[in-house]
């Protein structure tokens, strides 16, 4: 790499730097700094302490922690399984096909998309109500019960956020070197074999990076259950996620050392698990 | 490595850094640039320095939307910029919610506010956590007249009053009544019940009789008000300042929690909201009688079920047997100025229309006006129309506005989160009001120490 080519490298990451320190960094300082103190005046640990003990952070904790359960294993499980086949597809045209319909809900932002399922769940309303009353449920009040929102937060976000996962673990399987995968084929293996052996391991990469971006999205889950709550007047509790009880904190009780505080908790754990995956998932490695 | 290359890379690397603490620094410039405040002026309060003919901007909810509209008529030369929101609805909080993140940036706050709720003026009194003032502007103070302020009919500024400042201005009243529609009661030969006793005994006879008729809903989390307050239940009281006292074993709780029950087992009580499209589409003409806030008159009767007039008629609150009659209190929205408005002048003209002019309290707004003079008219024109088929309905509703239960009180949170939280989704689930009691009361006494209150 000539000099030139390493100072035109500089440039093109000074803006995400720029960006990443106006807009990640200095935020999160802040708030480190505003969990630590109250009014200014340095307190230790009280912030945490009185936010842990508030009524609604345990259940918050477990609202968030399963549905991260679920739609990290969801997401893993399906995008990998259906990213396969779609690459497994001979006809070029379906391959293609499905790959655009895959990616077509994730063109959708966050909040609409929100919207969009709120018809989809409202058995009054909804092109599948049939199937929702077959279930048993005969309100949107039903459907959304306490303890079906990991279920449904999971179908919602795998829906608009699996697509663009399909289509890049598609590239990274194209990755995979023909001469490999010929070489397999010579020795015998039928396609399972080829998945479980050759392609799986290769994707490992791929897949922590899925796993770690797909963490900090879920932990940080706060548009769909915003949205549902004030759709049906707080039915979907407005303290059901973390997220959402570090914004009534700041916003409701006006307490920004409460709120920083459960931010740097889940930045903490979120960090925790990321350098699980980024060290599992030999995500740092070169090849 | 040469020299040259090295060197050059720290030259980079200090550019990089010097760049970084620059926007730094700008970033956290923009956060600090704080109000401006004008001195103490002749409004009672340190106002924002004012700019002559600059727009105002208002938020309010899609029912108040018409307030506006007939001010842009009546007023073309005043610049208003309507922004809509939720309107609080449902004890959402996004108004404070809004603000909050406003007085955090030291930016952007409207210059009139519409709110469904009576509790905004709690915090919107209080000063910020950054200690500036709170939102809501001072009325009583200079910035409004006292003839006008006593043009509102007696204790409806109560809510909005802190320490003997009014910090808003009421929009309609919302004592509960019963309605009932006589056209159905003839045909089914069935007397207008008088008390909550009385009502649940037309509810089995109906649903024995002719089930499928209805005699309310319990969709909506501001039956609270309606039911709780209206039977005279001590589940939300706040005695004094910092205190708060809910009991849901109390008797008439649980008596009214057991009618309640009744009534949606044997289905003379539905789940619908009453502004879904499926309460209008199933039960417009199924509706026989139901205790409900005046407002009901516009909002529920002439708006989402289109009753013709002729049919509905208003009874005086529901009370226990050998009890006296108590209302519930079920709203009747508040219209707060803001304190950094750079255009008062044209805030106090909004205020004053909205709150009292004919073109909108009368012409086009669907509850019974707080501002006696427009309440009249509206009276007047609901006589005018025979939408009653009783000829005292005016008395009735007045009357009423004077029976409001005190034992139900107005605090920083809403009563409705807790219910639409706890018993909505429990009654949806089968379960039985009375069974959902003692985990409603704890959500609300958990609630109010999170808010810094004391339970008693």
């Amino acid at each position: 790499m000539s000099a030139g080519q390493s100072r035109f490298g500089y440039v093109f990451v000074s803006g995400y730097t720029l960006l990443l320190v106006a807009f990640g960094l200095l935020p999160t300082l802040y708030a480190l700094f505003l969990s630590f103190t109250r009014n200014g005046v340095f307190v230790g640990f009280d912030n945490f302490v009185r936010v842990f003990n508030d009524y609604r952070f345990l259940p918050a904790v477990g609202h968030v922690a399963l549905y991260v359960v679920f739609w990290l294993i969801s997401l893993i499980v399906l995008v990998v399984v259906l990213a396969i086949v779609v690459h497994g597809i001979r006809v070029r045209w379906l391959g293609d096909t499905a790959r655009f319909l895959f990616y077509i809900p994730g063109a959708i932002a966050g909040a609409s998309s929100v919207l969009l399922w709120l018809f989809v769940l409202d058995p009054s309303v909804s092109p599948v109500s049939a199937l929702l009353r077959a279930m048993g449920y005969e309100s949107l009040v039903n459907v959304v019960a306490v303890g079906n929102l990991p279920v449904v937060f999971t179908v919602i976000a795998f829906w608009a956020g699996a697509g663009g996962w399909i289509v890049i673990m598609y590239g990274a399987l194209n990755n995979i070197s023909a001469d490999i995968m010929e070489a397999a084929r010579i020795d015998g293996a039928g396609a399972l074999q080829v998945a479980w052996h050759i392609q799986l391991p290769m994707l490992t990469k791929w897949i922590s990076y899925m796993g770690i971006m797909s963490l900090a999205a879920g932990t940080q889950l706060f548009v769909e259950p915003k949205v549902l709550a004030q759709a049906t007047k707080n039915v979907v509790p407005e303290d059901y996620s973390l997220n959402q009880l570090a914004y009534l904190y700041a916003f409701r009780q006006g307490d920004f050392s409460g709120s920083a505080a459960i931010s740097v908790m889940l930045l903490v754990v979120a960090l925790g698990l990321s350098t699980i995956f980024i060290f599992r998932g030999k995500l740092f490695e070169r090849d | 490595m040469s020299q040259h290359s090295s060197f050059r890379r720290r030259a980079t690397r200090l550019i990089t850094s010097g760049a970084v603490v620059a926007t730094g620094l700008l970033v956290l410039s923009a956060c600090s640039t704080g109000a401006e405040e004008g001195g103490d002026s002749e409004y009672g309060f340190a106002a924002a320095e004012q700019v002559a003919d600059s727009p105002i901007t208002v938020w309010v909810d899609a029912s108040r939307e018409p307030a506006v509209t007939a001010f842009q008529e009546a007023y073309p030369d005043i610049d208003v910029v309507l922004e809509t929101y939720d309107g609080n609805a449902g004890g959402s909080g996004s108004f404070q919610s809004k603000i909050s993140l406003m007085d955090q940036a030291g930016d952007g706050w409207p210059d009139v506010v519409f709110s469904t709720q009576q509790n905004d003026a709690i915090w919107a009194s209080k000063d910020t956590p950054n200690g500036e003032a709170g939102f809501a502007a001072p009325l009583n103070k200079g910035f409004i007249e006292q003839d006008f302020l006593d043009g509102f009919a007696a204790g409806s500024l109560d809510y909005a009053t802190i320490d003997d400042t009014v910090y808003g201005l009421r929009n309609d009243l919302a004592q509960t009544v019963f309605y009932y529609n006589q056209k159905l009661l003839d045909e089914f030969g069935y007397e207008v019940p008088t008390t909550w006793e009385e009502y649940a005994e037309l509810g089995d006879q109906l649903a024995a009789e002719h089930p499928g008729y209805i005699l309310g809903s319990m969709g909506d989390s501001f039956m609270t008000y309606v039911y709780y307050g209206g039977s005279e239940s001590p589940v939300f009281q706040s005695p004094e300042a910092g205190v708060f006292h809910s009991d849901t074993s109390d008797e008439n709780a649980q008596k009214i929690s057991e009618i309640i029950d009744g009534m949606l087992e044997n289905g003379t009580l539905v789940q619908d909201s009453f502004f879904s499209a499926e309460f209008a589409a199933n039960y417009a003409d199924k509706l026989v009688g139901v205790p409900g806030p005046v407002w009901y008159t516009g909002a529920i009767f002439q708006g989402g079920l289109a009753t013709p007039a002729g049919e509905i008629g208003v009874a005086p609150p529901l009370s226990w047997e050998g009890g006296d009659v108590a209302a519930g209190n079920v709203g009747g929205g508040i219209w707060y100025a803001s304190r950094h408005s750079e255009n008062l002048e044209a805030v106090k003209t909004f205020l004053e229309f909205v709150t009292s002019a004919d073109e909108f309290q009368v012409e086009a707004s669907s509850g019974y006006p707080a501002y006696t003079s427009a309440a009249e008219k509206w009276l007047d024109k609901q006589a005018e129309a025979g939408y009653f088929v009783n000829d005292d309905f005016k008395t009735v509703m007045s009357d009423a506005a004077n029976q409001i239960w005190s034992g139900w009180n107005v605090t920083p949170w809403s009563p409705e989160t807790a219910w639409a939280k706890v018993v909505i989704p429990g009654m949806a689930e089968g379960e039985t009001v009375v069974s959902l009691l003692p985990a409603w009361q704890t959500e609300l006494e958990n609630e109010a120490t999170v808010n810094g209150y004391t339970v008693e």
